[in-house]
């Protein structure tokens, strides 16, 4: 990994780093570091997370009890603190989804009348 | 303030976790562990950063930071206790002074009468300005036209007076008050046992029924649970208890004695004694109301004006144009805070003025420990403290420090709270028993929170302004402060002094004031004089009156002249009615109706009179200027005489011989003086001014009759001797029971006490202010000495080098003065300024010296300069004892 490389990946966009927690956390429960690395593949290495970014938004969305907590052990046998979707953080997903979902389509409406 | 759910370890833990899992799966992609440590820590980012966010998002920091500035600020006072205690005792001086005066002017000035709805009650008094007559009484039917006029919810009569209480186990005079029966509905007051009197009740004149104070069934009824319906006798009538006030309870009088009412009876004012629905016939009562609800005073006064415009067109007869007969309504509370709020407002002032320079003392305390404390601040700002954040930790410190002094304050005025009560002059009227309440605590929370933001600015703004480097450069070197501070703290000095020269000038004009009056002529002689009061029954019932004639009481009264002057001692021996008493303040004034000015024939002025014997005069040493004095054979037998004084004269017959002028006086107090009201009296003679009325005042028109021939009910002996003031009252009170053992004997004071005392309300103000002036100008010396310390020892390397460069020591002893000097003359000229506008502000508590005393300024001013001298000798002289080697060595 270069430094040309991470200049070249996207940037969050203000406010999607919950989104992208929440919607991870839906396949079970999971750490930061496989949070951060989930976020990170699943987009291609297109996104940019800096992982220190990333506990401060879990405390946050902990603190309104969309996902809950507990300390346990990793599969390489280390302790690592799991990240579980609550039901509130279920409804809290659907409902970010499609705002986000509405906000991207007419984003893009605009942008290809603006081509065409 | 929720607590936090989660500890910041566990936080750190959860990250150290991220990186080992990280740096553990760039391991396995072939770094090596040193590397895959470093990358795993870079791509993390900054991790107290991330703390940091953490901190600040689980919790409220505003609130922490307080905690952590509050004991940052703990520790900090006590690792400085001499700089703690200094500050904390000026502010609890400054604040337990501040509060104890506003005690007492809350209970005087804000909440002067406690009765429900204070601002509807007024004083309702009739003037007759053509007349030259203030307060001249009021007639029945205008009594009734006040009742009908829709103005009022109640309009009460009220006459005080006194009575001899018997049928009790030892014979006492009492003050009663005859009142209206709505008077109690028309304070709004309940009794504590009992009932009081029927508002609605139409009964004439008076009805047997009295309602008394708690003090008077403590005193003479030894607390009867069963008090109700028992009786009592006053001036030998009986009277039925039907109802005791509560212990707090006192009348809304004018003078001590009215608002220490014993006794109320209901009076019908609408038949005898108050006879005759004559509407010139103005009788001595006073006038009390209870305004509409809602309605102000100036609309009262409004509605009250058409009604009396109305009236005098009614009946132009009684109400002749040039007698311009008028009503006014004066607030009721102005019978208690009238002739105190000038004083008060003058004490509240000069505390408000020492909390001030005690504030702006601790201000420079601060200042200094600042200067001391720049290298701390800069450093923690270098290190990336917040300026808004050590700026806030500074005002925490000056904030608990004000706070700490609000609360000593308060706990030493607690316990000295017995101590300053006894200070308090009993004539300082006031109906509130003193308290040091909810309201006058919130007050002092509110004037030290207010103290400590106030004197913890200055320091904490220049907190929040170092120069970094410049700090950091200049503290290397080990000097102390910045020039901004140095100046700070002068121009703090000058404030300081400004302010004390103020209080000092009110203090001296105070000093002067009293002085005057205390060393003024009084124009008599109170030297070994004692006078006593005894007061003759004045039955309803005329057939009870064994003093009912002017052929009795004249008999009694000899007598009682006979065996005064065998009692022990006694060289000389007068009776007067009780006005006749020196500096006695329940006047008696009388309409003074003179021969020959028909003018005035129905709207008359008042003069104060009196009775006395012959040899009233010679006791007193009140010399005769004109014609003569009584004798012996004015008597009851005799055509009626007086006796004026100067001022009369001088008012009534200026540049005219009174001598052989005839003229009448008005019935004084109900009962009494009859007979001068008949007959016309002749002016025998013309005394000299004496200031037997008010020590202030030594022209007070006053007439006197002959004892023998106009006889009060109310008698005072004089006594002069070599007389044992203490066995004195036991022996006229045998005396005097001797010839009826059912008068009381009461009242007996030394003439010397009785000027004391009404020279007691002046003393108190000038003995506060002059305190809280010498405490101010205390702490503006330990202000100057404090400056001058700091200048010197900031000047030690530099007056070490002048040392050692020769020059003379006395020369550097006049650089530090003249420093000292300067801030000393300039606090003065500022203070100077201000001094002449509080001057002129308390012109009317002044007697004798002018506002703007060139004498009281220059002193002052003086006294001022020298000891912010002697303030600077004291640093100055360890400058000059500067060894130059240790100087120089020390830097």
């Amino acid at each position: 990994m270069t430094t040309q490389e991470t200049n070249e990946r996207l940037e969050l966009l203000q406010g999607t780093l919950d989104l992208l927690i929440l919607r991870t956390l839906i396949f079970g429960a999971q750490h930061g570091q496989g949070i951060a690395r989930a976020i990170q593949q699943t987009s291609d290495e297109e996104l940019l997370v800096e992982h220190g970014a990333l506990y401060p938004a879990l405390q946050r969305l902990e603190e309104r009890r969309w996902i809950s907590a507990k300390w346990g052990i990793s599969t390489n046998n280390r302790k690592a603190r799991f990240y579980t979707l609550t039901s509130a953080g279920r409804k809290q997903l659907a409902k970010e989804t499609t705002k986000w979902n509405r906000l991207t389509a007419a984003i893009g409406r605009i942008l290809e009348s603006e081509e065409g | 303030m929720w607590r936090r759910t989660r500890k910041a370890s566990d936080f750190g833990a959860e990250i150290e976790a991220h990186i080992a899992l990280e740096s553990e799966r760039l391991q396995e992609q072939g770094f090596s562990y040193e590397d895959a440590q470093t990358e795993a820590r870079r791509t993390f980012g900054n991790v107290t950063r991330v703390q940091e966010r953490f901190y600040e998002t689980s919790r409220w920091p505003a609130w922490d930071h307080f905690w952590q500035d509050i004991r940052y600020a703990a520790r900090m006072l006590r690792k400085s206790p001499g700089f703690t205690a200094i500050a904390v005792l000026t502010i609890a001086l400054g604040i337990g002074a501040t509060t104890a005066i506003f005690s007492l002017v809350d209970a005087t000035l804000l909440h002067p009468l406690p009765y429900p709805h204070p601002e509807e009650l007024v004083r309702i008094e009739d003037d007759l300005p053509g007349a030259g007559a203030t307060d001249a009484g009021i007639s029945i039917p205008e009594f009734k036209d006040l009742q009908r006029s829709g103005i009022f919810q109640y309009v009460v009569l009220e006459i005080f007076g006194s009575a001899n209480l018997t049928g009790v186990s030892q014979p006492s005079r009492m003050q009663y008050e005859g009142v209206s029966p709505a008077y109690f509905a028309m304070l709004g007051v309940k009794p504590e046992l009992g009932q009081t009197f029927d508002p609605q009740d139409q009964t004439p004149g008076f009805t047997l029924d009295v309602v008394i104070s708690d003090g008077l069934w403590k005193r003479a009824f030894g607390s009867d649970p069963h008090i109700v319906g028992r009786s009592l006798r006053g001036d030998n009538d009986l009277y039925r208890v039907i109802g005791v006030m509560p212990p707090g309870f006192r009348d809304p009088g004018r003078t001590v004695g009215e608002r220490n009412t014993e006794q109320w009876a209901a009076l019908g004012f609408s038949d005898d004694p108050a006879r005759g629905p004559n509407r010139s016939l103005r009788l001595p009562l006073e006038t009390v109301g209870r305004l509409k609800p809602g309605l102000t005073v100036a609309a009262a006064q409004s509605q009250l004006d058409a009604l009396v415009a109305s009236l005098r067109e009614q009946f132009p007869d009684d109400y002749p144009a040039d007698s311009k007969w008028t009503v006014r309504l004066v607030p009721l509370k102005e019978n208690v805070v009238g002739n105190v709020r000038q004083s008060l407002i003058l004490l509240l002032g000069a505390v408000a003025l020492v909390l001030v320079i005690g504030c702006v003392n601790v201000a420079n305390l601060l200042l200094a420990r600042a200067s001391a404390r720049s290298r701390e601040m800069a450093v923690r700002q270098a290190l990336g403290a917040a300026r808004r954040r050590l700026v806030r930790q500074l005002l925490t410190e000056s904030l608990l420090l004000s706070l700490l002094g609000g609360v000593a304050g308060l706990v030493i005025l607690f316990c000295m709270k017995g101590f300053l009560l006894r200070l308090i002059p009993e004539s300082l009227p006031r109906l509130n028993d003193l308290s040091i309440n909810w309201t006058v605590m919130l007050i002092a929370l509110a004037a030290s929170i207010a103290a400590g933001v106030i004197f913890g600015l200055a320091p904490a703004r220049q907190a929040g302004r170092l120069n970094l480097a410049s700090t950091l450069k200049v503290e290397g070197r080990g000097s102390k402060g910045s020039r901004e501070q140095t100046r700070t703290r002068r121009v703090l000095v000058v404030t300081e002094f400004a302010l004390s020269l103020v209080l000092m000038v009110a203090a001296g004009l105070l000093l002067r004031s009293f002085w005057d009056l205390y060393k003024a002529p009084l124009g008599f002689n109170p030297q070994h004089v004692i006078s006593v009061q005894l007061w003759l029954p004045s039955p309803n019932d005329p057939n009870t009156d064994i003093y009912g004639t002017v052929a009795q009481e004249p008999v009694f009264a000899r007598e009682l002249l006979r065996r005064s002057r065998l009692l022990p001692g006694v060289q000389e021996a007068a009776l007067g009615a009780e006005p006749s008493i020196p500096l006695h303040h329940d006047g008696n004034r009388s309409a003074l109706i003179v021969e020959g000015r028909q003018t005035q024939s129905k709207q008359t002025p008042l003069v104060e009179r009196s009775q006395v014997t012959p040899e009233y005069f010679h006791l007193l040493e009140i010399p005769v200027l004109r014609g003569r004095l009584f004798n012996d054979g004015d008597d009851e037998n005799a055509p009626l005489v007086a006796v004026i004084n100067q001022a009369m004269a001088e008012t009534y017959w200026r540049g005219e011989d009174p001598l052989g002028k005839r003229l009448k006086l008005g019935a004084g107090r109900a009962g009494v003086g009859q007979r001068a009201s008949k007959i016309w009296i002749t002016i025998v003679g013309v005394i000299a001014d004496a200031r037997t009325e008010s020590l202030a005042n030594a022209s007070v028109p006053q007439i006197y009759l002959s004892l023998y021939q106009e006889t009060p009910k109310e008698l005072a002996i004089f006594l002069r001797g070599d007389l044992n003031a203490s066995a004195i009252p036991e022996e006229v009170r045998a005396m005097v029971q001797s010839v009826d053992p059912e008068l009381p004997v009461y009242g007996a004071q030394t003439l010397n006490d009785a000027v004391t005392a009404s020279l007691e309300q002046r003393r108190f103000s000038m003995d506060i202010v002059a305190a809280f002036a010498v405490t101010a100008l205390l702490l503006a010396a330990l202000g100057i000495y404090g400056v001058i310390s700091y200048i010197v020892s900031e000047r030690t390397h530099e007056i070490g080098i002048r040392l050692a460069l020769g020059a003379q020591r006395h020369r550097i002893l006049r650089m530090i003065l003249s420093q000292g000097l300067g801030l000393a003359i300039a606090g003065a000229a500022i203070g100077l300024v201000g001094a002449v506008i509080v001057a002129h502000l308390m012109a009317g508590v002044l007697y004798g010296v002018r506002p703007t005393d060139p004498a009281t300024f220059v002193s002052v001013a003086l006294l001022l300069i020298a000891v912010a001298l002697l303030a600077c000798y004291i640093p100055a002289r360890r400058a000059i004892r500067v060894d130059p080697l240790v100087a120089l060595r020390y830097e």
